[in-house]
């Protein structure tokens, strides 16, 4: 098999290297170092896709990130990516493409139909048509809309590649490896500073890979690899292709998107698919280069039609031509060594070049070689559907707005050139406000915004002299800032071929009576004459007329049509460019994968998972874990079929009957020390802890400076000046940072120190009536008399030989007991616990039962403490002091605080004492009444009470001190259901308290 | 992501630190009577400058403490941080 259009000599890639692939079903083959386009221009094809709204055939236009139009569906690896560019991917053993945006096939396309139709599709058209009716937008134009113009089909496998963030510092950042930033690079390492290289593609050396040039008498290749190799072998050198500096945040912060392993066939199972590197660089050398601009002319869009800086990138490293009758349409001498190049190896080019005859170095190397150059010349539009076939060229006259002469021409490929535009992406990202040069018709970088550099092409120096000069001087200076040395290096001596003036001409005009499409934006089908449309509509902004459009706003971010828009509408609008401004750059520069931006992040790695340390016992028993922030609890210790419903209901009625124990590690816990400690806590809580002796707990409310309720927890006293206090398990953090804010920036006066211990103890609650009884097993040598030991009573006692502390506190509302050891303990303790508990009928019970006897009891938790109830909402009045300040205090004596219909905790049941009420539920008056149906208070706890065996709810409700015995009805839409329910007091069960303090 | 100087660590990444608001504003003392105006004042009106602007933030992946920064909320640029204790000028 034969490739028709592969050179025999030239190029970059590896010969001894077959690579088979497929395209469209089709099984073809390249070489180690291709790119899935030059295999596929290697071997004749240039038919790749479909345009996105009028289905027009599509083939290549550029070698790498400028491309447009081939964006293919690539399978490789194992996975199914959409919207790849052919230009930049790599083939790869088995890699199969697809091609976008067409149905039944690329060939024969449905949707092609659109192109006939063009003059109902223009600018702005979807806003225009699919406005009425209003209803059918989502229903029926949207989905239309959506499969007639998709990309490629995203992959719903779940993706099992492996991704990594990586965080490195370094001096200067060098992006691009062209001839300015390999020349920068190496002035700073020999300075000794750290850098680092990025180059996008694989192979380092940019522009000096494709142009003939020499370097101190080597090629240009040659002398790139030498400095490559150069700086790979020194220390403090880090130097790295297929890596894309995507994105230059704040404070001197850039993203670099690094293909580790796309390439590779065979690859070890750590290895990274890509890797996403945050760099803090102390300086940045932009040396990203230039991208070629094109010219406007009618179907320019034809596949066959190419960049022609492009068209010599795939002969020069890839070893393959484009075409083998190439039109080469010129403003500028760049394009001639184009035409050297198909020349060199036996290839007649006709130039076009739209100057007057004139001469320069280029211009008269093209002419002694026999060249067939046509001055005043361009091309009107090229023919040909799938393929260029021919071209319809004229001869311009001085005005550059007529013809003299008009003819056709045999060719099948097309290389333009339009002049280069700097690739000024990551210079504006980072703030910089670029500015106009008229020299080169383009933008480029002003002042510094913040260490970004730009040189050579980037900054609009197209010589390499210069953009050698410019990288060797700024890569030393901004490096010696740094590291305090300065190495002398003598600028090379250069050999290149000078340029002459390029012309300003970018949209070919058309003869009478002629109207094909000229495309400005490929991949978004914009055309001439809608940006005309928009114009002529009022639009003025470029801003605007962008969206109108769609100018630019494809994948590949206007990187070929911008400028040539800008100009457009300056000679519209007959204003200058720099008047018209430019449209903002935002990163990523190109595409990126989720998977990277994601990196390790994934499915048990999203988040941290926390453990108690009794985790094994509950796994190994059957435990349902919830969720508590990182926490993972027991939800319910499941025995043989039950359900949630069945094993909560037998925990909890356990503990009412007998006794549980709970795991309550998770609990925040901070120690809080110091003369001052009491002080400070009477400042934090609501309630007075003056006179708080040693050896006792309280409970206590802590308050938002707005008077909300922030958190509560129960804080004892362990000696004078120590004390430990709780926290619910989801405000630990947060309360610990609120305290240390009082204690830092407010009362810095207050002698107190704070500090986690979350972590440092285990906790396990024993509650239920027979607690005491399992306590004085557990503690045979210790009084835990009621009397010795009593309600919110504290002690230090050996729990089996281990040091421990024994709270008398309750969360359930029944007799209850927390016993905390050192973590590594804990286990130790759980099992003891489940070993002495046996005669007592012990079984341990999950967070389900927990908020069960909770709910009963009336005591609240997050689902009422939602940072919209005050104390006396939630019925805690009773521990807000009127004699002390505190936190949030003033706030209470807000008017809406204290009208008399303020909202407060109510007990719910419903009426025929079975329905279960889902939480979240609103209430109201009339579950029939009209929408919106006023809403009086809403569920927020739901149980089914173990002690009554009937639902039971808690819910915060308007004037709900004045609802009791009233009756309504609990509504939850999302659950289809509506309760009538009466209104009862929250303390469902044991109203008094008795049970704690028995 | 903003590169902040802790006065205590030195130069760490923005993900080390949560944000902690207006850093001139000061609380009415404790146990002293204060109107209902400057209470408001205090717990809910804030200016939303654009440009200086003094904040705290807390280096909670690091020492804990709540220092001072003071950022251009335009630009993000950090002209200088200290410690709470400290003045900014």
């Amino acid at each position: 098999m034969s490739q028709p259009f592969r050179l025999n000599k030239e190029g970059l890639i590896n010969r001894n290297k077959k690579i088979s692939f497929t395209f469209n079903g089709k099984k073809l083959f390249g070489y180690e170092g291709d790119t899935i386009a030059s295999a596929l221009i290697a071997n004749g094809i240039h038919l790749v896709g479909r345009s996105f709204k009028y289905h027009r055939p599509r083939g290549f236009f550029g070698a790498g990130v400028e491309e447009p139009n081939a964006k293919l569906q690539v399978e490789f690896n194992g996975h199914s990516e959409p919207n790849v560019n052919a230009t930049e991917m790599e083939l790869v053993e088995g890699l199969s493409a697809t091609s976008q945006n067409c149905w039944p096939s690329v060939n024969f396309d449905i949707g092609a139909i659109n192109n006939f139709l063009k003059m109902f599709f223009p600018a702005g058209f979807y806003y225009k048509t699919f406005m009425w009716p209003k209803s059918f937008w989502y229903k029926i134009y949207e989905p239309f809309i959506r499969k007639a113009a998709g990309l490629g089909v995203a992959s719903i496998e779940k993706d099992k590649e492996r991704y990594e963030h990586k965080f490195e510092y370094c001096d200067l950042l060098v992006t691009g490896s062209g001839p300015s930033g390999l020349a920068s690079a190496y002035a700073a390492a020999k300075n000794g500073a750290k850098v680092i290289l990025a180059e996008d593609k694989p192979r380092f050396g940019g522009t000096l890979l494709t142009d003939d040039v020499s370097i101190d008498n080597l090629s240009g290749k040659d002398w790139a690899e030498k400095i490559i190799n150069e700086l790979k072998s020194m220390p403090n050198v880090t130097v790295k292709n297929r890596s894309q500096v995507f994105g230059y945040y704040d404070h001197n912060m850039l993203v670099m998107f690094e293909r580790v392993s796309d390439h590779l066939e065979k690859k070890s199972k750590f290895t990274p698919r890509q890797r996403l590197w945050y760099i803090r660089a102390k300086e940045t050398i932009l040396s990203t280069g230039s991208i070629e601009r094109p010219i406007v002319f009618g179907n320019n869009d034809t596949p066959g039609i190419f960049l022609s800086a492009a068209a010599k990138e795939y002969m020069k490293v890839y070893g393959v031509l484009v075409g083998k009758k190439p039109l080469i349409f010129t403003n500028n001498d760049s394009a001639y060594e184009t035409a050297l190049e198909f020349k060199k190896n036996n290839v007649e080019p006709i130039i076009l070049d739209t100057r007057e005859e004139h001469s320069s170095e280029l211009i008269d190397e093209a002419k002694s070689k026999g060249i067939d150059i046509r001055f005043s010349h361009g091309v009107i539009v090229a023919n040909g559907y799938k393929k260029v076939k021919s071209a319809k060229i004229g001869k311009l006259n001085k005005d550059k707005n007529s013809f003299e002469k008009i003819e056709t021409v045999d060719c099948d490929c097309i290389c333009v050139s339009g002049f280069w535009t700097p690739s000024v992406h990551l210079a504006s990202q980072s703030g910089n406000k670029l500015k106009y040069e008229e020299k080169i018709d383009a933008f480029i970088p002003d002042k510094k915004k913040q260490h970004e550099t730009s040189v050579g092409a980037a900054n609009g120096s197209f010589t390499l002299e210069e953009s050698l000069k410019n990288g060797f001087e700024n890569g030393s200076n901004l490096s010696a800032k740094i590291t305090d040395t300065k190495t002398e290096i003598t600028i090379p001596n250069v050999n290149e071929k000078k340029y002459g003036a390029h012309d300003k001409f970018w949209c070919m005009p058309l003869p009478k009576n002629e109207n094909p499409k000229r495309f400005v934006d490929f991949q978004n089908d914009v055309s001439v004459s809608d940006i005309e449309i928009a114009l002529r509509e009022g639009y003025r902004s470029i801003e605007h007329v962008k969206r109108y459009t769609t100018l630019g706003m494809a994948t590949d971010q206007g990187r070929t049509s911008n400028l040539n828009g800008l100009q457009l509408v300056s000679n519209i609008e007959n204003k200058i460019v720099p008047e018209v401004g430019h449209t903002t750059f935002r990163p990523p520069f190109t595409p990126i994968t989720i998977g990277t931006i994601v990196g390790r992040e994934v499915g048990m790695e999203y988040m941290p998972t926390r453990k108690t340390p009794m985790h094994e016992w509950h796994e190994k028993n059957n435990a349902v874990f919830v969720d508590a922030g990182a926490w993972k609890r027991p939800r319910f210790y499941k025995q043989g079929s039950e359900t949630l419903f069945e094993a909560s209901k037998r925990e909890a009625k356990n503990v009412r009957e007998n006794v549980g124990i709970c795991d309550v590690t998770t609990l925040g816990k901070i120690d809080i020390k110091g003369p001052d400690a009491a002080e400070f806590l009477n400042r934090v809580y609501t309630n007075a802890w003056m006179k708080l002796p040693v050896g006792k707990a309280r409970y206590g409310l802590m308050l938002r400076e707005d008077g909300i309720v922030m958190d509560d927890g129960t804080t004892t006293r362990i000696s004078e000046n120590h004390y430990h206090m709780t926290t619910t398990t989801a405000q630990a953090a947060n309360v610990l940072s609120h305290l240390e804010y009082y204690l830092q920036i407010v009362w810095p006066e207050l002698n107190v120190n704070v500090v986690s211990t979350t972590e440092q103890w285990a906790g396990a609650a024993i509650a239920g009536p027979k607690s005491r009884e399992m306590l004085s097993k557990l503690y045979p040598d210790l009084d835990v008399s009621n009397e010795a030991l009593p309600f919110m009573g504290y002690k230090e006692a050996e729990f089996f030989g281990v040091p421990s502390r024994i709270f008398r506190i309750s969360f359930s509302g029944e007799l209850a007991y927390e016993i905390n050891v050192k973590s590594d303990h804990g286990m130790f303790m759980w099992e003891k616990m489940m070993e002495v508990g046996k005669e007592f009928g012990n079984q341990p019970y999950g967070t389900e039962a927990l908020s069960t006897l909770r709910i009963e009891m009336g005591h609240v938790a997050g689902p009422e403490l939602d940072g919209r109830t005050i104390p006396s909402d939630v019925s805690l009045n009773g521990l807000v002091s009127k004699k002390k300040d505190f936190i949030g205090k003033n706030s209470l004596g807000r008017e809406a605080f204290n009208v008399e219909s303020r909202q407060k905790i109510v007990g719910l049941i419903p009426i025929d004492r079975k329905s279960s009420i889902p939480e979240g539920s609103h209430i109201v008056q009339d579950q029939n009444a009209k929408l919106p149906n006023p809403k009086l208070g809403h569920v927020s706890s739901s149980c089914w009470s173990v002690e009554n065996n009937n639902p039971f709810s808690l819910a915060i409700m308007k004037d709900g001190k004045n609802m009791i015995g009233k009756k309504f009805f609990a509504v939850s839409p999302l659950k289809n259901k509506s309760i009538e329910v009466e209104v009862i007091s929250s303390h469902y069960v044991d109203p008094e308290g008795k049970r704690v303090r028995s | 992501m903003l590169y902040i100087k802790c006065p205590y660590c030195g130069l760490r990444a923005q993900k080390e630190f949560s944000y902690g608001g207006d850093a001139t504003v000061k609380r009415p003392n404790i146990n002293e009577e204060v109107s209902s105006e400057d209470w408001d004042n205090f717990v809910y009106m804030r200016k939303s400058p654009r440009g200086k602007h003094i904040e705290l933030w807390q280096h909670i992946a690091g020492c804990r403490q709540w220092i001072k920064v003071q950022r251009d909320t335009a630009t993000h640029e950090i002209f200088q941080t200290a410690k709470v204790t400290e003045e900014i000028r």
